[in-house]
């Protein structure tokens, strides 16, 4: 008996001592406030959209669908906060680029094709590239002129809607081609969005190249002390300007679901804000933003979480130009929770808190 | 004279979860006398300071200071009490004056007489002969001058009690000497000093008095003239040992061939540092070192060599074949390691794990897309743990919470790990308990007599020459000479440091 | 050194950025002449050589002796939406060199900005200053400057709080028109239930007030008038999207989308889509947008939106009239002018309309 409740103490503290555990009490929190408030919130139910394809609908399944592009960069921001120590504020206007460069090479100069220019795996690559070339303007500014990665990305967060839509030439491509509704929809038959697949492959993918190669050890070491790495033979301005170009894959795949889910770009309005939620689903997942060791999974964890607080807050019917507030609102709890004051403050409670229960038994 | 008692602490316990820091540590300071606490790293030295200066509330134990009970719960009420510190890393603001350093904090006006303020920063620099001007930005100074005025603040506040933890380790010869005379002159006036350090030298030098502790035990005090180097030695470490012998009898075997092609050598090698271009050469299983002050140029030499500044000029050969180093890793490859001078900085990998830290160097050789698996890191990091008996609660603790000691080793086993033809030590003996010192030293011997060319670079000169066979003198950033086989000696040393008569 | 390189490369991507915000006419003033001068720099090349010279010189003298009419036009960035794209269109065709103008362009968002080129164009001396304001407030005491150095101000697309005497002339769209016109529209449908979903423009614009205070008095006064949801989306189809599959995951009923713009209407019709929730003509769900792009008349003449509210961009021949006017020495005899805007239903819509109102 007593043996079996250590065990379980030491599983539980192994947990909590764990930086993952910092997403999933996020999460645990807003599910037990829907399950309180609403339990519908946990209806899944299967149907039909109008194209006749089964698809699953429910709260879960929007925070899932919805949560993807998120999750996509925050896998990237991971890596740029890591090595960089900082975080590039562009990755939505750099979504527009990317958005737009797609839309672009598919439709040529008519805005509204009967017939895709190129195929979208082509335009895919070509809007890859040059969201990867965006990336790698940034990771130049940081890596090589040591500008502060907020500032260097201020520039593209700038600009970067206008270059967007003058790719297009101000016009706003429609494609009417359904085959490109998939990537943001349903691929007929799949009753499960097809963003969540696309995801789902980015980590499977991300999860891939941090066991087979050093990415990881390498990114970490260049964030948590970089002159040190220099010295062990490390190129600490190529990593973190890798770690950029990388978010700019991130960005293009981010960029090919939110365009296809309207099959259309509204340069202004685009993944608006979502540099914030990438940003802040790092920090959710317990990553210091100040660089240095992360954990991956805790960033996807964070991002869905993100996801989750906001599909909430429409569920509860608070004005979208609120949901802001409600997010600082996590920040400021993150930062606070976070203090290594708090921290002490609370191991210390908790200390005496086993303590007294060790004496009542 | 009669010395009268200024500060006594009597039966001071400290507990940390899972550790005794401090156990019954009495402590004994007089008015006008300076104090040596000695012990090595992890004896209790920095806790029981810490809890003198309010930064750790003692869990039991008194603190008398003047006759008078102190309480003493936070770094403020030490400073009203007169008891400052001037700690190993400087604490002050650089982008300050010297002024605005020195009074920082202390007004409780919200109006500052900075003219008036000026003034009085000036007298007080004046009258302990510390060359700074009031005005000046804090962060022009040299480190040591910036550690006179941190001192400077502290005699301004009338402090009774002065703390200097660690305060000579960043500073040279010369500059050691200037601040020994500031804290004597500071002695005449009836301050008690308490002194940290690990320079043996220096204890003996300015110290009157000096208190050993051991495992957050007290294990004395005593009469400067009545501990003996060695014995003081022996009670730090807990042991009658006399191993710094059995290091010289070891030396004696390492035979080094002084013919033959040499294991590395360079010619006219100059980096952007701006040392002058100097010729350098090892030979296999040779232990060769440079010496000089602080700043003359030791440590950018061999940084030169592993290209951890860019070199402007000059050639290099491996086992006589022309060489290409540019960056660290160009030097990896060709079997070259290099343990930095400044541990903390170019050294550890704070956040990571020590089994992390320790196959770094080796994983960045193999390359990007060929990473050790887990078992591979653990039987790496297993085996240097061992044999070079690392104390760290498991491979997976973040190096930053080990004693710098076994940092040091750690980054030692990174290399060795890499299995260099030649490896250069920085200082490595720098800022860490007096029993790895001996540690590394003997397996700096162990590891030439196994075919190991090392250089090894200390500011104790007694270890160098203990473990270097040729020593190579720089000046002002140029090799001054070099010393081989009986000109091996503190004297002659010193001598072709100081110049005249100049040695090819 | 590097600091300075930094600077200088921060500087030319800032440069950059400018160049492409534009595109075609981008930083205010030198800018807008290249674009101003290509049609004219085409027209000629197509006739013969000869034929170019005395039509190049009778411009060239008219430009010199100052008969251009000198106009500044402070407007809102282009990129904001497609109307407003549509709107700088039609004010850089308008305003040419053909049509006898010389116009400077100036873009922003935001008030102080467009305050700040509203003095930069008094001291350049315009004759007319064409002003579609950022916010309606604090433009006093510049409109004041301009009436001194004798320039006429023309508010197009937006009003001010100044008094009336401080312009010439305010062209503008009666939103509150556009919101009546739009739930007079739903009413002739008569259904027995209205159960609609309320999606907002960015808060307290003039636009989402008016399209907003109809159908809110509407509801008030019917009782078989329901909101279901109410909530801004800013103008955004993705927030949009969210706000509608919200409603749909919750599993209530509604009938109407009232989205207060097109982009948004198009966000809400995505996820009915997913849910297969037919609309359109005559089918479950009613879709009501505003702004008549291009695109969402099309949806309308494929049924599958039902109504579509003009806002009208093209002010610039109403300007044109204005200043014609005023240079003849006219007088302008109501200072607000309201332009035609039309309400587009999904069963009457034809193909001409689409390519003469879409924007």
């Amino acid at each position: 008996m007593s043996s079996a409740s250590g065990k379980k103490k030491i599983v539980l503290s192994k947990i909590y001592k764990n930086q993952i555990f910092i997403p999933l009490a996020a999460m645990f929190i807003l599910l037990l406030f829907n399950l309180i408030a609403d339990p519908g919130f946990f209806k899944i139910s299967m149907g039909y959209n109008s194209a006749g394809n089964p698809v699953l609908s429910g709260y879960l399944m929007t925070v899932l669908d919805n949560g993807s592009e998120l999750a996509i960069l925050a896998i990237g921001m991971t890596l740029v906060t890591a090595a960089s120590g900082g975080q590039d504020i562009s990755v939505g206007a750099a979504i527009a680029i990317a958005g737009s460069t797609l839309l672009r090479v598919l439709c040529g100069t008519n805005t509204r094709p009967d017939t895709l220019r190129t195929p979208i795996f082509v335009a895919f690559i070509i809007s890859c590239l040059v969201a990867m070339a965006f990336g790698a303007f940034n990771g130049a500014l940081v890596a090589i002129f040591k500008i502060q990665p907020m500032v260097a990305t201020l520039i593209l967060y700038t600009a970067g809607r206008s270059i967007a839509a003058w790719i297009n030439n101000n016009e706003l491509p429609i494609i009417s081609d359904p085959k490109f509704g998939y990537y943001g929809g349903f691929i007929p038959g799949i009753p499960i969005p097809t963003p969540l697949f696309i995801a789902a492959g980015m980590v499977i993918l991300i999860t891939l190249v941090l066991k087979y190669t050093n990415l990881g050890l390498y990114t970490q070491a260049v964030g948590i002390n970089e002159s040190s790495s220099r010295l062990n033979g490390l190129n600490p301005v190529f990593i973190k300007w890798l770690t950029f170009v990388i978010l700019g894959i991130c960005v293009a795949v981010a960029a090919l679901i939110k365009v296809s889910r309207l099959s259309s770009i509204n340069y202004s309005v685009i993944a608006k804000d979502i540099e914030m939620d990438a940003i802040l689903a790092v920090a959710l997942g317990g990553n210091a933003l100040s660089g240095g060791k992360f954990n991956m999974a805790a960033s996807v964890i964070g991002a869905f979480v993100i996801q989750m607080l906001t599909t909430t807050l429409f569920k509860f019917k608070v004005p979208s130009d609120a949901l802001p507030a409600y997010k600082a609102v996590v920040v400021i709890l993150l930062v606070v929770f976070s203090a290594p004051i708090v921290r002490e403050k609370l191991g210390n409670i908790a200390k005496s808190l086993s303590s007294q229960r060790k004496e009542a038994a | 004279m009669p010395k009268e008692t200024l500060l006594t602490m009597r039966g001071i316990n400290k507990e940390f979860p899972g550790v005794k820091a401090l156990s019954q540590v009495d402590f004994t300071l007089r008015k006008g006398e300076i104090h040596a606490l000695m012990g090595e790293n992890g004896a209790g030295k920095s806790t029981l300071i810490k809890v003198l200066t309010g930064v750790y509330t003692k869990d039991e134990g008194s603190i008398r200071l003047d006759d008078r009970e102190a309480v003493i719960r936070s770094p403020q009420d030490a400073q009203h009490m007169g008891i400052s510190t001037v700690y190993q890393e400087i604490t002050l603001c650089p982008n300050l004056s010297v002024a605005e350093n020195m009074y920082i904090g202390r007004s409780d006006d919200i109006y500052q007489n900075w003219k008036k303020m000026n003034e009085g920063a000036d007298r007080m620099l004046k009258s302990l002969d510390i060359p700074a001007r009031a005005t000046q930005q804090l962060g022009s100074c040299s480190i040591a001058v910036q550690q006179m005025v941190a001192i400077a603040r502290a005699v301004d506040m009338d402090c009774k009690v002065l703390i200097l933890d660690e305060p000579t380790s960043s500073l040279d010869d010369q500059e050691v000497q200037k601040l020994f005379r500031l804290m004597r002159d500071l002695k005449e006036r009836g301050v008690g000093i308490i002194f940290v350090t690990h320079f043996l030298d220096q204890v003996y030098e300015v110290c009157d008095r000096i208190t050993v502790l051991r495992d957050g035990k007290l294990v004395g005090e005593y009469e400067i003239k009545d501990l003996p180097r060695l014995q003081l030695v022996s009670k730090m470490l807990g042991k009658e040992l006399d191993d710094l012998s059995d290091i010289k009898t070891e030396e004696s075997e390492t035979k080094t061939d002084d013919k033959g092609v040499p294991l590395f050598e360079a010619e006219g090698l100059s980096s952007t540092e701006g040392i002058k271009p100097f010729d350098f050469h090892i030979q296999k299983g040779e232990v060769n070192g440079f010496t000089g002050l602080l700043g003359s140029g030791r440590s950018e030499c061999v940084r030169a060599i592993f290209g951890a500044d860019r070199v402007v000029s000059g050639s290099m050969k491996k086992n006589g074949k022309s060489i290409k180093i540019q960056k660290p890793i160009d030097a990896m490859k060709n079997g070259i390691g290099y343990l930095p001078e400044d541990r903390k900085i170019d050294g550890i990998v704070g956040d990571l794990s020590v089994k992390e830290n320790i196959i770094l160097a080796l994983q960045v050789m193999r390359g990007f897309f060929k990473p050790f698996t887990k078992a591979e890191a653990n039987a790496f990091a297993d085996e240097y743990i061992k044999t070079l008996s690392i104390k760290t609660a498991s491979s997976d603790t973040p190096i930053k919470s080990l004693s710098g000691g076994n940092q040091q080793k750690v980054i030692l086993a990174r290399w060795l790990l890499t299995h260099p033809d030649y490896l250069i030590l920085d200082e490595p003996t720098r800022g860490i308990d007096i029993g790895t010192k001996i540690d590394i030293q003997k397996l700096v011997l162990k590891l030439a007599g196994e075919g190991m060319s090392i250089t090894f670079i200390s500011s104790e000169t007694d270890e160098m020459l203990r473990t270097c066979s040729r020593l190579i003198v720089m000046r002002d950033r140029k090799v001054v000479g070099e010393l081989k086989g009986e000109d091996l000696t503190q004297n002659k040393i010193m001598s072709t440091i100081a110049g005249g008569e100049e040695k090819k | 050194m590097k600091k300075k390189v930094l600077a200088v490369l921060v500087a030319s991507a800032m440069a950059f950025g400018l160049m492409a915000c534009g595109s075609e006419a981008a930083a205010p003033a030198p800018a807008a002449e290249p674009a101003a001068e290509e049609p004219a720099a085409e027209e000629p090349a197509a006739e013969e050589p000869a034929a170019e010279e005395p039509a190049a010189e009778a411009e060239a003298p008219a430009a010199d002796s100052g008969e251009l009419i000198k106009v500044g036009i402070i407007n809102n960035d282009p990129n904001e939406s497609g109307y407003r794209t549509a709107n700088d269109k039609d004010l850089k065709a308008t305003f040419s060199k053909e049509n006898g103008y010389d116009a400077s362009f100036a873009y922003s968002l935001k008030n102080d900005e467009q305050i700040t080129a509203a003095q930069k164009f008094i001291q350049d001396g315009v004759d007319y200053l064409l002003l579609s304001a950022a916010d309606t407030s604090g433009w006093d005491s510049v409109l004041k400057d301009a009436q001194d150095a004798g320039i006429s101000v023309i508010l197009f697309d937006r009003t001010i709080d100044a008094d009336p005497s401080l312009y010439a002339a305010s062209i503008v769209s009666d939103m509150d028109k556009e919101g009546e016109t739009a739930v007079n529209w739903l009413a002739s449908q008569n259904l027995d239930e209205y159960n609609v979903i309320h999606i907002q423009g960015v808060m307290g614009s003039a636009a989402q007030k008016g399209r907003s205070g109809a159908l809110d008095a509407k509801v008030a006064a019917e009782s078989n008038w329901n909101i279901v949801t109410q909530q801004t989306a800013e103008w955004n189809a993705e927030n949009a999207q969210q706000i509608v599959q919200s409603v749909i995951d919750a599993g209530t009923k509604f009938n109407v989308i009232y989205a207060e713009n097109d982009d948004m209407a198009k966000g809400a019709v995505a996820a009915l889509d997913k849910a297969n929730i037919s609309h359109g003509v005559g089918k479950d769900v009613i879709v009501m947008g505003f702004d008549c792009n291009k695109w969402a008349l099309e949806e309308l003449l494929a049924q599958n939106w039902n109504y579509d509210g003009q806002c009208n961009p093209f002010q610039s021949s109403y300007i044109n009239d204005v200043i014609k006017t005023l240079e003849s020495g006219g007088t302008i005899s109501e200072k607000t002018i309201i332009m035609d805007e039309k309400g587009f239903d999904a069963t009457t819509i034809t193909q001409e309309d689409v390519d003469s109102y879409g924007i």
